[in-house]
Parts: C-alpha cells; sequence; structure tokens
C-alpha cells in the first residue's frame, strides 16, 4: 500500500501548489484592484460577477485572445525566452519553501509526509539563488525588446537586483546564525514555543531590524511600488514589458505575483515561526501559515498604494548608504550575540 | 548507472556552452551561454554531494557576476563583432599577442593532460566523494578556509583587487588625469 500511495501522494501535493500558485496570481489581481479602490474610497473592478469578483476570468480570457506582436527588430530568440525565464524562475523558488509540518494524511500513510515540495538541506540559499536568477527573464526582456524604454527598465532592474540582494541575503544570514541551520524547516522548527508563556519565540521579536531590512529588500526585488523603477509608468511606458502583448506580457505580472507569495512564505518561514502558533495543534499548521501569508500579501498591496516611487537616484542611495549598512551591523551584532550566548 | 548518465550530460552541456561562448559575435548570447555553463556546473557539484557549493556557485557566479556582465553589456551596447574590423590593425593581431597565446594555450593544454593522468592514478569511479565530509557541511567548510586554506583565500582577494586595478588602469583613456 504505502509504496504505492506515497508517489500520488507526492504529485497531488504538486498539482495543487502550482494550481495554487496560479490561482494566487489571479486572485491577487483582484485583491489589489479592490483594496486599491477601497483606499482611494471608489469600489474596484464591480461589473464582472457579483461585486466584481469575477474580473480576473474576464481579464485572463481577453489576454488569452489578443494579438501576439514582436517587434521586427527584436531579438527572436530571446524575446520568448524572456517571458518563460522569469515564470519558470518564480515557479521553482517556491518548491523549496515548506509550508506545513508532518502529517499521515489521517493515517493514510506510515511515514508521515512533510508538506512542501522539496525539503533541501540549503533551503534559503536555493531560495536565495533561483530568484535572483528570475531578474535574467527582465532584463533580457529589457534588452530583446529593441526598444530605448524596455532597455531602460532592464538595466534598472540589473542595477536595483544587485543593490538591494547584498542587503536581502545579509539579513537572511542573521537568521541562519540564530538557527544554526541553512534548512528552512529546522530555521521553522527553532521557533517553537513561547517566552514568559505569552510571547511566540519568532525571530521577528529577536531580529527586528532584519525583518524590517527584509521586508524592504523583498519589496525592492520583486519590483513592487514604491521600488517598481522597471516599469515605471510615468517614465518608461512600460519598461521592460513595452513591446509585449498578449500571454507573453501576461506572465510577467504573474511571475511578479508569485514571487510575491514566494517572498511572504520565506519571511513567513523566517521571522514569523511560519506553520507554529501558541495553542494551535500541528495538524492545522498550514491554515495558519496560510493566514500569515495573507497578511503579509496584503502589506504589500497596502504598501503599494500608499507609498508612491522614488527617484532613481534615491533607490540606489538607500540601498547602498543605508540598507545595507545597517544590515551589516545587524549581521555583526547578531554574530557577536550567538557567540556569547552559545559558548 | 544514472549518475554516470546525468554525469556526462551535465558535462556535455558545461563544455559544450562554455565552447559556445567563444563562437558567438553577439556578446548577449555569450553571457547567457556563460550562465547556462555554470548552471551544469552546479549540476556537477550536487551530484558530488555537495549542495552548498552548487548553490554558491549559482547565486555568486549565475546570480550576481552575470548580472553585473549583462549590466556591462547592455549599458556599452556591445555591438555585434564583425570579421571586417578583425584586419591587420587590431591589437590582438600583434605578432607578439600570437606567440605569447599559443605558448599559454600550449601550457594549458599540457597541465590538463597531466591532471587528467593523475586523476587516473586514483582511480576514482565518477561520482565518488573524496572529501565529502569537507564539503557537505557548511560549518566544516568554513572552518577549513579560514584555518587551511587561509593563504589560497586571501590570495585570491588579492587577485581580484589587482585585476580591478588592471580595469581601472586599462579603462582610463589616453590624456584623462
Amino acid at each position: 500500500m504505502e509504496p504505492f500511495i506515497r508517489p500520488i501522494v507526492l504529485g497531488a501535493m504538486i498539482f495543487i501548489v502550482f494550481n495554487l500558485l496560479i490561482m494566487a496570481s489571479a486572485i491577487l489581481v483582484l485583491a489589489e484592484r479592490k483594496i486599491m479602490g477601497f483606499m482611494q474610497q471608489r469600489y474596484g473592478p464591480y461589473l464582472v460577477g457579483p461585486h466584481g469578483m469575477l474580473q480576473p476570468i474576464a481579464d485572463i480570457l481577453k489576454l488569452v485572445f489578443k494579438e501576439e506582436l514582436r517587434p521586427k527588430g527584436a531579438d527572436k530568440w530571446l524575446f520568448t525566452l524572456a517571458p518563460v525565464l522569469s515564470i519558470v524562475t518564480a515557479f521553482v523558488a517556491f518548491a523549496a519553501v515548506p509550508f506545513g509540518a508532518e502529517t499521515t494524511l489521517f493515517g493514510l500513510l506510515d511515514e508521515p509526509i512533510k508538506l512542501g515540495i522539496a525539503d533541501v538541506n540549503v533551503a534559503v540559499l536555493v531560495v536565495f539563488a533561483v530568484t535572483s536568477m528570475g531578474v535574467y527573464g527582465i532584463v533580457l526582456a529589457g534588452w530583446a525588446s529593441n526598444s530605448k524604454y524596455s532597455l531602460f527598465g532592464g538595466l534598472r532592474a540589473s542595477a536595483q537586483m544587485i543593490s538591494y540582494e547584498l542587503a536581502y541575503a545579509t539579513s537572511l544570514a542573521a537568521v541562519v546564525l540564530l538557527a544554526g541551520s541553512l534548512s528552512l524547516r529546522e530555521v521553522v522548527d527553532a521557533q517553537q514555543g513561547t517566552w514568559f508563556g505569552v510571547l511566540p519565540q519568532w525571530y521577528l521579536f529577536l531580529q527586528p531590524i532584519g525583518f524590517i531590512i527584509y521586508v524592504i529588500a523583498g519589496v525592492a526585488e520583486t519590483n513592487r511600488a514604491p521600488f517598481d523603477f522597471p516599469e515605471a509608468e510615468q517614465e518608461l511606458v512600460a519598461g521592460y514589458n513595452t513591446e509585449y502583448s498578449s500571454v507573453r506580457f501576461a506572465l510577467f505580472p504573474q511571475a511578479e505575483y508569485i514571487n510575491m507569495v514566494t517572498m511572504s512564505a520565506v519571511a513567513t518561514d523566517l521571522y514569523l515561526g511560519g506553520w507554529h502558533f501558541p495553542g494551535v495543534p500541528p495538524a492545522f499548521g498550514w491554515i495558519v501559515f496560510l493566514a500569515k501569508v495573507s497578511m503579509f500579501l496584503f502589506v504589500y498591496i497596502w504598501m503599494r498604494w500608499t507609498v508612491p516611487r522614488y527617484r532613481y537616484d534615491q533607490l540606489m542611495m538607500f540601498g547602498w548608504k543605508y540598507l545595507f549598512p545597517a544590515s551589516v551591523l545587524n549581521l555583526i551584532a547578531t554574530a557577536a550575540l550567538v557567540l556569547y550566548f552559545n559558548a | 548507472m544514472p549518475e554516470t548518465v546525468t554525469f556526462y550530460l551535465f558535462a556535455a552541456l558545461a563544455v559544450g556552452a562554455s565552447a559556445l561562448v567563444i563562437a558567438q559575435r553577439n556578446p548577449m548570447y555569450s553571457v547567457l551561454l556563460l550562465i547556462a555553463s555554470f548552471g551544469a556546473l552546479s549540476g556537477l557539484y550536487i551530484q558530488l554531494d555537495a549542495p552548498f557549493v552548487a548553490v554558491a556557485q549559482i547565486i555568486i557566479y549565475a546570480g550576481a557576476i552575470m548580472v553585473l556582465f549583462l549590466f556591462v553589456v547592455m549599458l556599452l551596447n556591445a555591438p555585434k563583432e564583425d570579421a571586417a574590423e578583425w584586419d591587420r590593425s587590431h591589437p590582438l593581431r600583434q605578432p607578439g599577442v600570437a606567440r605569447w597565446g599559443t605558448l599559454l594555450a600550449a601550457l594549458l593544454i599540457v597541465q590538463l593532460a597531466s591532471a587528467l593522468m593523475a586523476v587516473g592514478e586514483y582511480n576514482n569511479p565518477v561520482g565518488a566523494q573524496s572529501d565529502a565530509t569537507t564539503v557537505n557541511s557548511v560549518a566544516d567548510m568554513g572552518r577549513s578556509i579560514f584555518t587551511r586554506h587561509t593563504f589560497a583565500f586571501e590570495a585570491t582577494s588579492i587577485l581580484i583587487l589587482v585585476a580591478m586595478v588592471g580595469a581601472v588602469v586599462l579603462a582610463r583613456r589616453e590624456g584623462d588625469q
């Protein structure tokens, strides 16, 4: 029984996660427009379905049936490769993210299965490596389109990525030092229990500065406002995706939303105790996880419609002069404290 | 058996992509092929039970350094190389450059051959784990880099510094102060 069912369960998990991620981008588009409407004191999409709930389906249908165009001067291969590259890296990054405790699926399996696609022992680095590869999609799209607006978008994306990846990785390293492991699952399990019976032992409370740096750098990494320089509408038409249309265009925002989900999931694992919550049994851990990720996603959208875009030089100055030094100081202080308390 | 198959697959990918890097006229394609080659190398590291090295390879080379390469190629908008520009007056066509280049290439071939011969003496099968315990654990690797291999580690950083100074000197135009 067991060797027969296990691959099926694993396959089902991959299928569900893959489709949930696709759904998530559709739902996030609707959520974004609804929340934006709420913040600007209007209704947002309201015509398709009850309260505009079916708007994503209409959007998808419209995009699928549009004509695919490719500029004459564009590089044939890279123009096609770019959107594929960004969507593939977005999906692959989530594969290393654990999202729940071990479960036997109500006794169906003899040995418990871990909720998460791949349990890698260097998961923190794998997620970081794959998300950093995602910038190639944007940069190539910018270059291959053979248009100056696209090129500027691509250039900005690469410069922004290099600048904010440093701060991002350094804040990750501080958490890795605390947990003493590069495995996301072990990092999550190190955050079980509470202090004084009330405060959950989340790294958020040990690493408040690291958490803030992580969130800021995460917004920059996913190219969301206020760091959406690669597509800055007011300056660059639509930036790197100016020349794209139809499904090829749709893949870029979809990759962006999936990256948002991955960023939020990793932040939940690293700083908010993943699927642990005082008083909640591990069997319902995935619900806790989902709730925490949704909260993060809301903050992402909230930020986008509250904070205006910076200037490009401000972005560079902030990244190199404030964010990176702050994250290095945070890392040094964390390392010293870990050495002091563990020795 | 599947290990042997994947080894030759990744090895062929790495060698093939590297060879295509210098065969391309378009610098953009060269950069992308180099990234593919790094990816194949990282696959080989995973096969050697060194996931940390494999991921570090992706983060540092494919993720960070190649983004910089791409940035520079795009910023300079490097044109395709034309055969017409590749005439006698090109600095790489001077006789001294060719002689030295041939000498260095011959040295490299001799060194590679001797290294391959030395590996044959150990008689290790493909994917055998020689230093697996050191490479496997991140903590052990950090310790050995900063204790046993400190000199090589520091020497590498000086090498990078030299390359940086060299780039600055080369990039400075005549007459610039």
